[in-house]
């Protein structure tokens, strides 16, 4: 992934959030000596190229009692993953689901999905209701629900 | 902190579980509309407001009130993962009653953003972001000899959803 030195400052100014007030591009680009057109423009390339995935409210859902939270590894026969991948992704409370790689002998997991919910037990029965959806049974899984975070902020380069 | 009329019951600000805000109606529409596509326009803000049908001074100042209770922690980009730099998945096996110590020494990383307890042999799971594979490579290396213990390097292979912000119906 090549950026140039003007998207990598453009990424350094917007990265912690726009400012909220009525202009927040012209503000920031009156921090980068640039004018407010060229920071609307660039940020639409960075979206167009994929480097941007999403513009918008970061929620901290935790805060609004999504408190349990399981990521479920799942151990998919290969030629099965990407259509497994793709039905578990394509559900609206998947947050994410990932293809990473089995690290056997200990972790034979390679497919990673992300559910939140208000509590335990919801998330223990929407498990259930995708394993009957999408013909998981056959298919181990392990439930990992989180404990207590240590830290957690917006990724950040450079 | 206002309290909207909309929560069922007065929130303990004490409680340990539960949430700590209730959404009004207003705020939950703006939450679940605007996760993605923030205008790309002079005056965004003022551009939800009219789509709403509320004022740009209400939509700021909501915004800014969710923001200073941690209910968002930004307005702005969400990065595809592994398009600037590099990233991944960690997961190392913490003797009990090591946890705490040993998560702390991975918090002092800089290149370290998220990091969890998991109820699982894997109990502690951190996401590392570099600017190059070298410098995580590294990262990972100098981990590993500090704490002693070998890490499951996790990196992406593929992404199956699409990120649209998190539906607050789940």
């Amino acid at each position: 992934m090549v950026l140039n030195e003007s998207d990598r400052r453009l990424v350094a100014a917007i990265q912690g959030g726009l400012p909220l007030c009525s202009h927040p591009y012209a503000a920031i680009a009156e921090r980068l000596s640039m004018d407010e057109q060229a920071v609307i423009q660039a940020i639409a390339r960075l979206q167009e190229r994929g480097i941007i995935k999403r513009m918008g409210i970061v929620v901290r859902h935790h805060e609004l009692g999504y408190t349990a939270n399981a990521m479920v590894v799942w151990d998919v026969p290969d030629e099965r993953l990407e259509q497994v991948g793709k039905a578990l992704g394509g559900e609206s409370c998947v947050t994410l689901c990932y293809q990473r790689p089995r690290r056997l002998p200990k972790w034979p997991y390679n497919l990673f999905s992300m559910i939140h919910g208000k509590d335990r037990q919801r998330v223990l029965n929407y498990i259930d209701s995708l394993i009957e959806a999408h013909a998981l049974d056959e298919i181990p899984h392990r439930i990992l629900f989180s404990g207590r975070r240590f830290k957690q902020r917006g990724a950040r380069y450079q | 902190m206002a309290i909207s009329a909309h929560c069922r019951q007065p929130l303990d600000p004490s409680a340990q579980s539960g949430p700590k805000y209730c959404l009004n109606n207003l705020e939950r529409r703006l939450l679940n509309l605007y996760q993605r596509g923030l205008p790309l326009t002079p005056t965004p803000f003022a551009d939800i407001a009219r789509q709403l049908g509320a004022s740009e001074a209400l939509v700021l100042q909501i915004l800014g009130r969710l923001q200073e209770a941690g209910i968002i922690s930004r307005i702005g980009p969400v990065f595809k993962p592994q398009r600037i730099g590099a990233c991944t998945l960690a997961a190392m096996q913490v003797p009990a009653g090591e946890l705490e110590r040993v998560a702390a020494m991975i918090n002092r990383y800089p290149e370290v953003n998220h990091n969890y307890e998991r109820e699982d042999e894997f109990n502690l799971w951190f996401v590392v972001t570099a600017p190059s594979q070298a410098h995580l490579d590294d990262t990972l290396g100098r981990m590993e000899r500090e704490t002693g213990l070998p890490i499951l390097n996790l990196p992406l292979i593929e992404q199956f959803h699409i990120d649209l912000g998190f539906p607050l119906w789940c």
